[in-house]
């Protein structure tokens, strides 16, 4: 389907790198993003942060701020007391201060919040409020939290004794044990993927619009998941009148998400409080270190793996233990059953006949999380601890990687797969994609050409990821958010003349939704995708959805697109029935039109069909052809894909240069080729940007490192390489079209191809393992350590 | 606080307007002017998504005073199209996909028109280096290099 596009250019179905049709506005500066929007009487609000990490709050002074001319009001934790605001349940039913009454927990900690007629009168608020704070002991390193007598932050929970938020555990702990045992080689190691934060270039923000009169709160809001938000406002503020039908969600133009735009932020919920009381539009929007250092985080998982295998390198087993610390509240946005996310597909692409896996959840004073990094639920955590350890069994056998991988994975007859931790992969041709990897990249060469590099004293490494992911939750037995189930939806309506409005309930932040939903349903129908106009983002018109985040749009809201169309292709089928006079079993249907069997003259258009369906259908048949569809997939989808990292190293400097990438994927049938192409372009500089350059880290204080664009290392076009794409197409089986999920992919297979070239390089001087992200510094230690730096 | 009366030529219309001392570039663009489509994303002069031309120079707007601007020529994203017709820039990213999300497009294009009026014919490196300045989080710059090229092929054609 995909290779060989069914339907003409003109129509645009699957397969077609059709140009997309949310670029003319974006190319004229003519995108609406939340910052864009401008009420009359508009409101702005700026936010009062916590210098410390952990203190107590003395006493609040909001007079000075309230004597600058267009300060209206500042709003306190006692302010929002008053109205059963001041906390907020997480998405992981785990509670979060909205504005605090008693103590800070993190630094940057949201402590007030000054309204004023603009945003430079709200700043000098921000300036005047005096605080007067009294610290606290700063827990900072998850192990020491949770050792005993170490002081317990969350004081707010009674019966809380400890800083342990959960304890969850998967797979055979005793059968892997005894795996183990009976290996031949077992290799350990502790493996550390460190705070990072998505920083979309668009930061997150607000406006919030009450309209007394009628009751209505309209909220602009960068979210990905508008729906949920909805409902979310609706459960948390219902007892001061907001009630879910007098409640509209607009997602706008959205300028980049990647998880960060998932949770509900402090922010939000002061803005929506303002503009309820007040009854005016109030506006916010963070500034970028606001947005580094107080939005969710991702990753902070502190990982220690085992992994055995036979003499000749056929794996037995792998035991993972984790601490995941999550900051001061446990604010993931994980489905409710999976306080560790997807963290069991970490036995990856290989037949691990035994597995275990424990994640403990922790308190510390620094912002809350455990959010996604552009990766589908702590995927990224599961395949790097896999990738890594494969490399680390691989060196210790001294076994060729791509060999040792080739001798392991899940051959392709074998799909569909149980995994022993409990996932049923759908389909998957692993040795296919490494296979294609390795020739378009020449790995024997670089192999020949390493061997006589290390001879002259020159440090080259090549690595290899090949990682299989899991993504586009539900299915809904499995999978909820705060108890609604995770489906996703379209409501297909096709006009009198034709053309179509197709709504769906998740969220583009930059997918290009707009150009392959419309795709699908040209796919289905015939309809060019010109003619079909794509919207979402808001609750009052879209279907019910949870939204856009793990690579599940294709996998759910794109199915159900597809389904939606064959719903109203069924009831074309009827009306082309009677326009045609002979039963439905006599027509045959390709795209864009029925025709009579065995007499292809005779024949009804879509278009035509619609038409009759407004102007001329059956006596007893409902007018109209529209369609709703809530799809529930019956299993995730597991993308796959092989990457090949080619690195050298300065000897002098420790910087490490990227000098090729090949990238193979699969994501099963593809609707737009150009745009999965440009997903993992993405996708692959996501992956680089903590292998290489990102980290958040605290000092023993709680004070943010890497606060600011200054120390957090977003990749610019100098350090990125021309990445080389390719694919191999294995249909998912289940899927309505089989596709799988694909934006993630790249962010989750690319940091341990990075990491294992640059241990491969330094793996003769006994280097086993570097963890993330490898610095020039870092490498430079190294190099200076086994006395080879320059 | 004291204002200021200042002239600014946007996208060649004068302007003029009674501004504070402190006001940025980037928000007497947006909010005195409407002209949204100049966007903020970090308030530091690290990302580029404000990137305008201030007398065909790329500068980050928000560092830059509106006061500063009094009597220059400024030009953003806006001011791009003529006559209805894309600029090459425009239909080099809208050729080469070289925008996903747009957030960090205007800034961007800004950029890299500035690069094709020095360089008519950058190389790839050059293109790079130029951009270096203006971070995306989407596209992994790869087509924003192609995006670059198209324009410069196309104005060559032209």
């Amino acid at each position: 389907m995909a290779s060989t596009p069914r339907t003409s250019p003109e129509v645009g179905g699957m397969g077609h790198s059709v140009k997309r049709k949310e670029d003319p506005r974006f190319l004229r500066g003519k995108g609406n993003y939340v910052d864009d929007i401008q009420l009359p009487g508009m409101l702005h609000m700026d936010i009062v942060r916590s210098p410390y990490a952990h203190a107590r709050i003395v006493k609040i002074d909001p007079s000075h701020a309230l004597k600058i001319p267009g300060v209206l009001a500042v709003i306190t934790g006692e302010t929002l007391a008053q109205y059963k605001l001041h906390w907020m349940p997480t998405l992981m039913s785990d509670t979060q201060m909205v504005l605090p009454t008693e103590k800070v927990m993190y630094q940057a900690q949201e402590v007030a919040a000054v309204i004023a007629t603009d945003r430079y009168a709200a700043a000098d608020g921000v300036e005047a409020v005096e605080v007067e704070y009294d610290p606290l002991p700063v827990v900072v390193d998850p192990f020491k939290a949770l050792e005993p007598g170490a002081p317990v932050l969350r004081t707010d929970k009674p019966n809380k004794k400890d800083n342990r938020i959960f304890h969850w555990e998967v797979g055979d702990r005793k059968g892997t044990e005894s795996a183990l045992a009976g290996s031949d080689v077992v290799v350990e190691q502790k493996i550390y993927l460190p705070r990072i934060h998505v920083a979309s270039i668009e930061t997150c923000g607000i406006v919030a619009d009450f309209d007394r009169i009628r009751g209505k709160l309209t909220v602009y809001m960068t979210t990905q998941a508008p729906h949920a938000i909805r409902t979310v406002i609706a459960l948390v503020a219902g007892h001061v009148g907001l009630s879910e039908e007098k409640i509209r969600v607009i997602s706008p133009d959205i300028g980049g998400g990647f998880g960060g735009k998932v949770p509900v932020y402090p922010g939000y919920v002061i803005a929506v409080a303002a503009s309820v009381v007040i009854g005016k539009p109030v506006k916010w929007v963070e500034d970028r270190m606001e947005n580094l250092q107080a939005d969710s985080f991702a990753r902070d998982y502190h990982i220690t793996a085992r992994m055995g295998a036979k003499k000749d390198g056929t794996m037995t087993g792998l035991e993972i233990k984790t601490i995941a610390d999550h900051g001061y509240a446990d604010a993931a946005a994980n489905p409710s059953k999976f306080p560790a996310g997807l963290f069991s597909i970490c036995t990856g692409s290989y037949k691990m006949p035994k597995a275990f896996a424990e994640v403990d959840g922790v308190y510390t004073n620094k912002p809350p999380g455990g959010i996604a990094y552009r990766c589908s639920f702590r995927v990224t955590e599961a395949v790097h601890a896999i990738e890594r350890m494969t490399d680390v069994l691989a060196q210790e056998l001294k076994m060729d990687p791509a060999d040792l991988r080739l001798k392991n994975f899940i051959p392709a007859d074998e799909f569909p797969y149980k995994s022993a931790l409990g996932w049923e992969y759908d389909s998957g041709n692993y040795a296919g994609a490494l296979k294609k990897a390795m020739d378009l990249i020449g790995y024997a060469a670089l192999r020949k050409e390493q061997a006589e590099k290390r001879k002259k004293g020159e440090l080259m490494g090549i690595g290899i990821s090949s990682f299989t992911e899991i993504v586009g939750a539900g299915p809904s037995k499995h999978f909820d958010i705060l108890g609604i189930k995770m489906f996703d939806s379209c409501e297909l309506r096709v006009h009198p003349t034709g053309k179509a409005t197709a709504r769906f309930g998740t969220k583009s932040q930059g997918q290009g939704h707009e150009t392959t939903y419309a795709q699908i349903i040209a796919e289905e129908l015939g309809i060019p995708a010109a003619h079909v106009e794509v919207e979402e983002g808001d609750t009052d018109t879209a279907p019910y959805g949870l939204g856009t985040y793990a690579s599940r749009s294709t996998p759910t809201a794109g199915a159900a697109g597809a389904i939606a169309a064959r719903k109203v292709r069924d009831k074309a089928k009827k009306i082309a029935a009677y326009l045609l006079e002979v039963a439905e079993d006599d027509l045959v249907w390709e795209p864009g039109k029925f025709s009579v069997k065995g007499a292809p003259q005779k024949s009804k258009t879509i278009q035509d069909i619609a038409f009759a369906a407004y102007t001329n259908h059956p006596q007893g048949m409902e007018a109209g052809l529209e369609a709703v569809d809530y799809y529930d997939p019956p299993n995730l989808t597991f993308p796959f894909g092989s990457y090949i990292c080619v690195v050298d190293i300065d000897r002098g400097t420790g910087e490490v240069k990227i000098r090729r990438f090949v990238a193979v994927d699969d994501c099963g049938n593809i609707i737009n080729p150009m745009i999965v192409d440009g997903q993992i372009h993405g996708g692959l500089t996501m992956g680089m940007a903590p292998a290489l350059l990102e980290e958040i880290s605290y000092d023993e204080n709680g004070n943010v490192q890497g606060g600011s664009f200054m120390d957090y290392l977003l990749p610019t076009a100098m350090e990125t390489p021309r990445w080389e794409t390719d694919k191999t197409v294995t249909p998912s089986p289940h899927h309505p079209f089989g596709a799988k999920g694909v934006g993630e992919s790249a962010t989750v297979g690319a940091p341990p191809a990075i990491a294992n070239a640059v241990v491969d390089a330094l793996s003769h001087l006994g280097v086993k393992h570097i963890d993330i992200p490898i610095t020039p510094e870092k490498v430079w230690k190294i190099l200076k350590e086994k006395g080879v730096a320059e | 606080m004291a204002k200021h009366s200042i002239s600014v030529t946007v996208n060649g219309a004068s302007q003029g307007a009674q501004v504070e001392s402190r006001l940025l570039l980037v928000h007497f663009l947006r909010e005195n002017l409407r002209l949204t489509g100049t966007h903020i994303g970090c308030d530091t002069t690290h990302c580029g998504a404000c990137t305008v031309l201030l007398d065909g120079v790329p500068v980050k707007s928000c560092t830059v005073l509106a006061v500063q601007a009094d009597g220059r020529d400024v030009q953003t994203v806006e001011g791009l199209e003529k006559d209805g017709k894309l600029d090459p820039i425009q239909e080099g990213f809208y050729q080469e996909h070289g925008l996903q999300c747009g957030y960090c497009t205007p800034g961007m294009m800004m950029t890299g028109c500035a690069l094709l009026k020095s360089n008519p014919d950058p190389s790839e490196s050059e293109i790079r280096q130029a951009i270096s300045g203006n971070l995306c989080r989407c596209t992994g710059y790869v087509n924003i290099v192609k995006a670059v090229q198209h324009a410069a092929a196309a104005a060559r054609a032209r």
